[in-house]
C-alpha cells in the first residue's frame, strides 16, 4: 500500500512539473524561424504587388515573373532619397503585366511559282501582355507586328473562377478548330503551316475572330479526360466565313480525349466542327468537319533529352456556292524526334483540295531540323516541296530563327 | 432555321455539363506541384487529407508537361501547393488557368506558395538577365532539401491545412509536432552520419543542392552546366577537370534525370566519382518519404566519400 502511495505521489509530482524551459539554441531556432517567415511574408507582398493582385487578397505567389517587374520592386537607394510625387509611377510598374516580344526572321531560297515569298523576311514579331486582372479572371492580349502593319493576334480574358468548373474566354482568339489552327507560329515545329490551312482553314493565319468561348472538362473511364467547348464568334474568319449582317455569326464546337497510355506515352484525339456564312452572302454557308490526332511519348527521366510527337489532321470543307457546292478534303501527318538535347528533326506529309475548287488538289512534304541554343531561342531549317494542282512543282528552303525575350507564359498543352 | 437548332444543341450540351458536378468530397483534396510537397502535406494531414502530386519525383520539375489528365486533379483540389520562386513557371500557370477550379487560383484561399515558410537561398542582388542562364530571380527553388526548411514547410501546411478544416486544426498541429520530433531524431542521425565529412568539397550537375550542402556542410565549388540550365560545353568541362583536379575534387552530384555522359567523362579524367543524388521523394522506390530520401542520398554520399578517399 505504501509502495502505491510513494508511486501515486511520484506520478503526481511528475505531472505537476512545469515544461522544460527552452535552451538557448530552441530560442535561436525560433527566432531563426520569425525571420524566415518574415522574409517569406514580404516576399509573398512584393509578388502578389507584381501581379496585380488586390490588396484585399491573401498572400499569393505571382504564376509569371518578368525578370524587369522583378527588378522593379526591389527598393532603391536613389529613390528613397528622392521626393515622391504621387506614388502612382512606382505602383504603376509594379501593377505591369508580364511583357514579352518573340522575334521572328525567315529567309527563303528556291523557286516557287505559285505562291512567291521573300527572300528575307521578319514575318511577325509578337508582343504578349499576360496579367491576372482580378480574382476571377485573367487577360492575355498578343499583339502581331508584321512588315504591313500591327494585327492583334489574339486579346481575351479567361475566366478562371466560374462555378462548376466552366471555362470561359472572351475576345479576340484563334479558334478551337483541330490542333494547328490554335497554335502561335512561334511554337509550330515547322516554319510554315501545313497546306490545309492555307486550302482549307481561312489562308496563312487559320481561323481567329472576336467571339466568345466556354468549355469544361471530364473524368471519362479509364482516366480519360475529355473537353467539350462551344463557341461562338462574329463569323468573320479569313476567307472561310464572312459576315454580311450581324446575324451571321459562326458557330463552333470541339470536342477532346485524352489518354495516358503509359507515363510517358500519351494520345490526344479531338473532333471539331464548325459552321457559319462564306463571303457570298447570309445565304450560302460554309461548314468545316476536323478529326485531330497526337501521339505524344516523352520518357520522364530523360525528358529534356528525347521525345517523339506524330500528328495528323483531317479537315473537310463543305462550301455552298455557285454553280457547285464545294466538298474539300485535305490532311497532314507529322512526326517530330528530339535525337538530343538541343536537336529537333521532322517531316510532314500535305494533301489538300482547294475550298473554292474541290477539284484542285496541292500536295508537299517538308523534312526540318531544328537546333535550341537555350530555351529561348531556335534555329530551324526546312525543305519544302510542293506539287500545285496546276501541275508545277516549288523546291524551297526556309531558314527561321526565333527568340524570346521578357516572361511569356505557356502556352496550353 | 438550321441554325438555330445549331445553337440549341450547344446550348443543350452545356446545360448537360452544368448539371454534372463533382461528387462531395470527405477529406480535403491537396494537389502538389511535386511529390516533395505532396510528402510533407501527407505527414501533417495524415488521413483527414488525400494528397496527389503532379510532377514524378524522378522527372525534371523545371520541365514538366502540363498534360490534360493533370486538369482532373485540379479541378476538384481544394488546396494547391506550388514550390513556387518561378519553379514550375513553365507548366503550373497554364493548368491553374485551364481547370476552371477558382479555389486554387493565384490569390485565392486554395493556393499556397510553400516557399514563404522556407530560408530562400541564391537570391540574386544585382540585375539580372538570362545571359547568366535560366536564373531564378527569386532565388533557388530546391529549398526543400534542407531539413529545417522541411520543417518550416511541414508547419506552414499544417497551418493553412488548420484554418482550411478548423474542426481537425489541433489533429494536424499534433502530427506537425510529431513531424517535427522525428525530424529531430533522424537529423541527428544525418549529422552524424556526414560529421566525418563536412568541408568537403563536391562538384554538382544544377545548382539543385545549395540548401542541402550547406545544412550538411559540404562545398559546392563547380557545376557541370555552365550556367544553370545551358548544357555543358567542352571548353566549360575542361575548366572544370582543371579545377576539380587542382582542388582536389572527387564527388560529381548528378540528378536523376541528366545525361551521364559528361560527368562520367569528367570522373574518368579526376578519378571521381558520379553520384546519382535523388532532389525528391519518389526519385526511386526506396526514397519513399521525406525522411527516406535523406537516408538514401546520405547513405549514397557517404558511401561514394568512402570509396574516393
Amino acid at each position: 500500500m505504501i509502495l502505491l502511495l510513494c508511486t501515486a505521489f511520484a506520478a503526481a509530482q511528475t505531472a505537476a512539473a512545469p515544461p522544460p524551459a527552452p535552451t538557448a539554441e530552441d530560442r535561436i531556432r525560433e527566432l531563426e524561424d520569425r525571420i524566415i517567415a518574415l522574409e517569406g511574408q514580404v516576399r509573398m507582398l512584393q509578388q502578389q504587388a507584381t501581379t496585380s493582385q488586390p490588396a484585399a487578397q491573401p498572400a499569393a505567389p505571382a504564376p509569371a515573373q518578368p525578370l524587369e517587374t522583378v527588378a522593379a520592386t526591389q527598393p532603391s537607394d536613389a529613390a528613397a532619397q528622392q521626393p515622391q510625387l504621387g506614388g502612382a509611377p512606382s505602383m504603376a510598374k509594379a501593377l505591369n503585366p508580364d511583357i514579352a516580344v518573340i522575334g521572328n526572321f525567315v529567309a527563303t531560297a528556291g523557286h516557287n511559282p505559285i505562291v512567291e515569298s521573300p527572300s528575307l523576311a521578319v514575318p511577325e514579331t509578337e508582343v504578349s501582355f499576360q496579367a491576372v486582372v482580378d480574382p476571377y479572371a485573367r487577360a492575355d492580349v498578343y499583339l502581331s507586328f508584321g512588315e504591313e502593319g500591327v494585327d492583334l493576334e489574339e486579346g481575351y480574358l479567361t475566366f478562371t473562377a466560374l462555378p462548376r468548373n466552366f471555362v470561359a474566354k472572351v475576345g479576340k482568339m484563334r479558334e478551337y478548330f483541330g490542333k494547328v489552327n490554335t497554335m502561335h507560329t512561334h511554337v509550330l515545329p515547322w516554319v510554315d503551316r501545313p497546306l490545309i490551312t492555307e486550302n482549307l482553314l481561312g489562308g496563312e493565319e487559320g481561323l481567329s475572330d472576336a467571339g466568345f468561348s466556354i468549355s469544361r472538362g471530364f473524368a471519362g473511364p479509364k482516366g480519360i479526360y475529355l473537353e467539350a467547348t462551344g463557341q461562338m464568334y462574329r463569323g468573320d474568319a479569313g476567307d472561310v466565313w464572312s459576315q454580311s449582317g450581324k446575324r451571321d455569326v459562326s458557330a463552333l464546337a470541339h470536342f477532346r480525349g485524352y489518354g495516358d497510355i503509359t507515363e510517358s506515352t500519351n494520345l490526344d484525339i479531338g473532333f471539331s466542327y464548325g459552321r457559319g456564312h462564306n463571303d457570298l452572302g447570309s445565304d450560302f454557308l460554309t461548314q468545316l468537319y476536323g478529326v485531330d490526332a497526337t501521339l505524344r511519348w516523352k520518357p520522364l527521366r530523360r525528358a529534356i533529352y528525347h521525345s517523339f510527337l506524330a500528328r495528323s489532321e483531317f479537315v473537310w470543307s463543305d462550301r455552298q456556292q455557285f454553280p457547285a457546292r464545294q466538298r474539300a478534303f485535305g490532311f497532314f501527318t507529322s512526326a517530330d524526334y528530339q535525337l538530343a538535347r538541343r536537336w529537333w528533326m521532322g517531316g510532314r506529309f500535305d494533301w489538300s483540295d482547294r475550298a473554292r475548287a474541290a477539284a484542285l488538289t496541292d500536295k508537299g512534304g517538308s523534312f526540318v531540323l531544328t537546333y535550341w541554343p537555350s530555351e529561348f531561342a531556335q534555329i530551324r531549317g526546312q525543305y519544302r516541296y510542293t506539287n500545285y494542282a496546276e501541275g508545277r512543282n516549288a523546291n524551297e528552303l526556309l531558314m527561321q530563327v526565333l527568340f524570346a525575350i521578357g516572361a511569356h507564359g505557356a502556352h496550353p498543352f | 432555321m438550321k441554325s438555330y437548332r445549331t445553337y440549341a444543341i450547344i446550348a443543350a450540351l452545356m446545360g448537360a455539363m452544368l448539371f454534372a458536378g463533382p461528387a462531395e468530397a470527405k477529406q480535403l483534396n491537396v494537389v502538389t506541384s511535386t511529390t516533395d510537397m505532396a510528402a510533407l502535406a501527407q505527414e501533417v494531414g495524415g488521413d483527414k487529407i488525400k494528397v496527389e502530386a503532379i510532377a514524378r519525383g524522378y522527372q525534371d520539375p523545371h520541365f514538366v508537361e502540363a498534360k490534360p489528365s493533370f486538369l482532373l486533379k485540379l479541378r476538384n483540389a481544394d488546396l494547391l501547393i506550388a514550390v513556387g520562386l518561378d519553379l514550375e513557371l513553365g507548366w503550373l500557370p497554364a493548368l491553374v488557368t485551364q481547370c476552371g477550379n477558382g479555389k486554387i487560383q493565384p490569390a485565392a484561399s486554395g493556393y499556397l506558395d510553400a516557399s514563404q515558410f522556407a530560408e530562400i537561398l541564391e537570391k540574386p542582388t544585382g540585375p539580372v538577365s538570362r545571359a547568366q542562364g535560366d536564373v531564378h530571380p527569386l532565388g533557388n527553388p530546391h529549398y526543400w532539401l534542407d531539413p529545417d526548411n522541411g520543417r518550416r514547410i511541414a508547419k506552414g501546411i499544417a497551418a493553412k491545412l488548420a484554418q482550411m478544416d478548423p474542426e481537425n486544426a489541433a489533429y494536424f498541429q499534433q502530427r506537425a509536432a510529431d513531424f517535427e520530433q522525428r525530424l529531430a531524431q533522424a537529423e541527428k542521425r544525418w549529422q552524424q552520419q556526414m560529421a566525418p565529412y563536412r568541408g568537403r568539397k563536391v562538384v554538382s550537375y544544377h545548382k539543385s543542392w545549395p540548401n542541402f550542402a550547406r545544412h550538411f556542410g559540404l562545398d559546392v565549388v563547380g557545376y557541370v552546366e555552365p550556367r544553370p540550365g545551358i548544357p555543358p560545353s567542352p571548353q566549360h568541362t575542361m575548366e572544370l577537370i582543371g579545377q576539380m583536379k587542382r582542388d582536389n575534387v572527387k564527388i560529381i552530384l548528378v540528378e536523376p534525370y541528366f545525361d551521364l555522359k559528361t560527368p562520367n567523362s569528367i570522373a574518368s579524367k579526376t578519378g571521381g566519382k558520379v553520384v546519382v543524388l535523388l532532389p525528391s521523394v519518389g526519385g526511386e522506390q526506396q526514397a519513399s518519404d521525406y525522411f527516406k530520401l535523406f537516408d538514401y542520398d546520405i547513405q549514397l554520399l557517404t558511401s561514394a566519400f568512402q570509396q574516393v578517399k
